[in-house]
């Protein structure tokens, strides 16, 4: 085969190759990109209700309650707002009150949230790097909370099902 | 007094990486031979010694419990078990850190023993090595030393996370690191032969060994944690798309396509630049993850507890590294060569083809991976990028690739003399049909990805059987027989992944509830009892068992465990497991709650996992077959006696 020829077929195959993998992710990203909102932020400016969100802050201390029938509600706050929510999965193993969450739902149109996805950190001085933006921004961080010692292990998010 | 003497030993260590990088280029400057070069390799033995003696006192002060020192107290406690002490040496950043740079100098020794046979060659990628090695000895000498003084020490320590308390997590770092780090090889070779004007096919031909091992361990390393994620995590999945795993998935696709791309320019002098250009590029992604796992900026799974001036310094080194590496290559890629015309129905071009879908593969995750921080860097709201976008955007990229692969090895070199094996080619395309319906037939009402990756697996597990069928008898040389198994073994691996994958996609049956002691839940065609919960303590946790009865197939007990670590006052689950060939039955035990009408019920999750040891045995096949393909190919460059260098060309190993 002569050399442009070749050439051609190369840079051919290399095109296609890229532009479908761009259509894809174009695609993709779509439908899978979900964006944090505070619930300083929530108050502000509430999300379309059905809308894919993660909502992320404290756990307020004596907020949670655990259904007979399975599940759990409680609520999370950044100290300048607070979002109830609802879950009907299994909380992870590291889930606590005053800890730092982020779960992931959709707001009903009572301004409750239903998560479908709720993500603790395990590991006590860990901070989603989300909820301590949001704890900053509203003033109620602490200094030196969530970034203590610095060290820790390499550590797991407990991640219930559904979340795939 | 230990912890003095192992800080001293990084920083000697640290010198001698110093000293490795000059002397080794001046011994490259008098072609490899002479008092330099001699030095420079002398070094690499001393930055070996002192950081694996630093790394022994490490362990030494885990195995003693000396809290005094700030690293340990963070990874360790007195109740825990003696491995997971010892463990708990590479289970934090200061100490993983140490380990990483131990496995660097290693490698840098093993390039000044058995690396490219030209002397300047070697001697130049020593010192390269050595470049790699001062950037990471700095920053554990400087900004992670694991031998931090604490004071006053504390009396018990704030144990391991009671997660990574597990034996794959012991060796699971290790293996990542030993595939991480010895991508770093491929890119010290790749540029010295940049700055000696080594020949494309040249440099592939040295670089390759030490491509194909790191990237056989980083396969491990990544199975491992995969496996781990599995039985320990308590939720039954075992990739999730987490920053941190994408990080590791990053290298893995560019050094799979560079160990093949690497095949063609030895074999061939086809894409000389481009498998350089990969050589350079996988390291840098290595960089990368670490990046990414080190620094904090990303909310993931794994992260280590933050520290944002250490992303900083990562980010020097991955900015050092990648400068040196591109700007080399900008100025030297044009004395590669130009690679030899190929045909498209040739083996070249299907490894062309191959390398271009696993780099658009990395690209994608590269995109969504780093997206988050796009935003976050344009003060933009923050997303999250879900397992959604992977699945949609990188399955069907590698399944394209893994539908080209079976065929590969039945296609003929374009000047290697015999036509196509056409015969061969059609029989192997009639097993794609093939594969299909056996595919819809088993994988009937599951979701068309999981029934095209299920034909996909079976179409390349095929392939890989026809593969040894028709390559092993014509190898006549152990080397080529060994190289030929090995790839038919890890094409098959992947063909077995992709079922796997592929079952599990299937949306296997998955049941959250809670249970009074006496109550039962069905799942698969099997029917759990809890018989009641009982205490099961152990030497560093409090742990509550539940008793579970199966009936139906694989009837039998099973006793998953919810475990409290009072030391780190964390909670796990240990799952319980049945497997069968068919597949997996998978029991956790969650929280009590009490019911309404006051009873206490526990939460249990069952699921049923179809095929999935397909998974584990695909990557162990992988492994396998990776490292038959090295020893392969380490057995054919060894010199036969009596066989003229053009006999031993006539049969090349693959």
């Amino acid at each position: 085969m002569r050399k442009a020829q070749r050439r051609l077929w190369i840079v051919g195959a290399a095109g296609l190759v890229l532009v479908a993998a761009g259509a894809l992710a174009m695609t993709a990203m779509r439908d899978a990109m979900v964006f944090f909102y505070s619930p300083a932020m929530v108050a502000e400016n509430p999300p379309e209700p059905g809308v894919r969100v993660r909502v992320g802050g404290l756990v307020v201390d004596g907020s949670v309650e655990r259904p007979g029938s399975g599940g759990a509600n409680f609520t999370v706050t950044d100290g300048a707002g607070e979002v109830r929510v609802v879950y009907a999965g299994s909380l992870p193993d590291l889930f606590r009150e005053g800890q730092g969450i982020v779960a992931e739902g959709a707001f009903e149109r009572d301004g409750v949230f239903t998560a479908s996805t709720v993500l603790a950190k395990h590991d006590e001085n860990y901070m989603p790097p989300e909820v301590a933006e949001a704890l900053r921004a509203s003033g109620h961080w602490q200094h030196g909370e969530g970034e203590a010692g610095g060290y820790g292990g390499e550590a797991g998010y407990d991640t219930p099902p559904g979340s795939r | 007094m230990i912890a003095e003497i192992g800080r001293f030993l990084i920083a000697l260590a640290f010198i001698a990486c110093v000293a490795q990088t000059v002397l080794a280029w001046r011994g490259a400057d008098k072609g490899g031979r002479g008092p330099a070069a001699e030095a420079g390799r002398a070094a690499t033995e001393i930055a070996v010694l002192a950081a694996g003696a630093a790394f022994l006192l490490l362990i030494a002060s885990f195995i003693r419990s000396d809290f005094s020192i700030a690293y340990v107290a963070a990874n360790s406690h007195v109740d825990k078990p003696l491995p997971y002490k010892i463990a708990g040496a590479w289970g934090g950043h200061e100490g993983s850190m140490l380990l990483w740079c131990w496995i660097l100098a290693l490698f840098g020794l093993g390039l000044a023993r058995i690396g490219p046979r030209d002397a300047a060659l070697r001697s130049r990628s020593v010192s390269f090595q050595g470049l790699l090695q001062t950037l990471f000895f700095a920053f554990l000498a400087f900004a992670s030393n694991p031998f931090e003084r604490v004071f006053p020490a504390p009396i018990q320590g704030s144990d391991l996370n009671p997660l990574l308390q597990d034996p794959a997590l012991v060796i699971h770092p290790p293996m990542l690191y030993v595939g991480y780090v010895g991508l770093s090889t491929a890119f010290a070779i790749a540029a010295a032969g940049l700055v000696q004007r080594s020949g494309g096919r040249e440099l592939a031909g040295a670089l390759r060994p030490w491509a194909l091992a790191a990237w056989t361990s980083l396969t491990a390393g990544i199975s491992l944690g995969a496996w781990w994620a599995y039985y320990e995590l308590g939720w039954g999945g075992w990739w999730f798309w987490d920053p941190v795993e994408n990080a590791s998935f990053l290298p893995w696709l560019l050094g799979a396509a560079l160990v093949h791309s690497a095949i063609a320019t030895e074999k061939r002098g086809a894409f000389p630049g481009w498998t350089v250009f990969l050589a350079l590029l996988a390291y840098i992604m290595s960089i990368l993850g670490a990046f990414l796992v080190r620094s904090g900026v990303l909310t993931s799974v794994h992260a280590f507890a933050l520290d944002p001036e250490r992303g900083v310094l990562i980010l020097g080194m991955l900015g050092v590294s990648a400068v040196a590496g591109f700007l080399l290559f900008a100025l030297r890629a044009g004395s590669l060569g130009e690679g030899d015309g190929f045909e498209p129905t040739s083996r070249e071009a299907f490894i062309g083809a191959n390398n271009l879908l696993l780099a658009a593969s990395a690209g994608v995750v590269l995109t969504g991976t780093l997206l988050p921080l796009i935003y976050e860097a344009l003060d933009l709201p923050t997303p999250s990028v879900g397992a959604a976008y992977f699945n949609l955007s990188v399955n069907p990229l590698l399944l394209a690739a893994v539908v080209m692969m079976p065929l590969a090895p039945f296609l003929p070199w374009t000047n290697g003399g015999a036509r196509p094996g056409l015969a061969q080619m059609k029989a192997a395309a009639m097993l794609l049909p093939v594969a299909a319906v056996a595919g819809l037939f088993i994988w009937s009402g599951a979701p068309l990805l999981a029934v095209i990756g299920g034909a996909v697996g079976l179409w390349a597990i095929a392939g890989a059987v026809m593969d040894a069928a028709n390559a092993l008898p014509a190898a006549k040389a152990r080397g080529a027989r060994l190289s030929a198994s090995g790839r038919a073994l890890a094409h098959a691996g992947v063909g077995m992944i992709a079922l796997g994958a592929a079952a599990d996609a299937s949306r296997p049956p998955n049941i959250d509830t809670n249970l009074v002691p006496g109550e039962q839940l069905e799942i698969a065609g099997r029917v759990l009892t809890l018989e009641g919960i009982t205490r099961a303590d152990g030497p560093n946790y409090l742990a509550d068992q539940a008793q579970i009865t199966v009936s139906g197939e694989s009837s039998g007990t099973m006793q998953p465990e919810r475990r409290y670590y009072p030391a780190a006052d964390q909670t796990t689950r240990e799952v319980a497991l049945k497997s069968r060939i068919s597949g997996d039955l998978y029991v956790s035990v969650g929280e009590a709650r009490i019911r309404d009408d006051g009873r206490t019920a526990f939460e249990v999750r069952a699921q049923y996992h179809p095929l999935i040891w397909m998974l584990g045995w695909g990557a162990i096949f992988v492994v396998g077959g990776g490292a038959m393909a090295l020893a392969g190919r380490l057995r054919s460059q060894a010199p036969v006696r009596g066989a003229s260098p053009a006999a031993a060309r006539m049969e090349p190993a693959e």
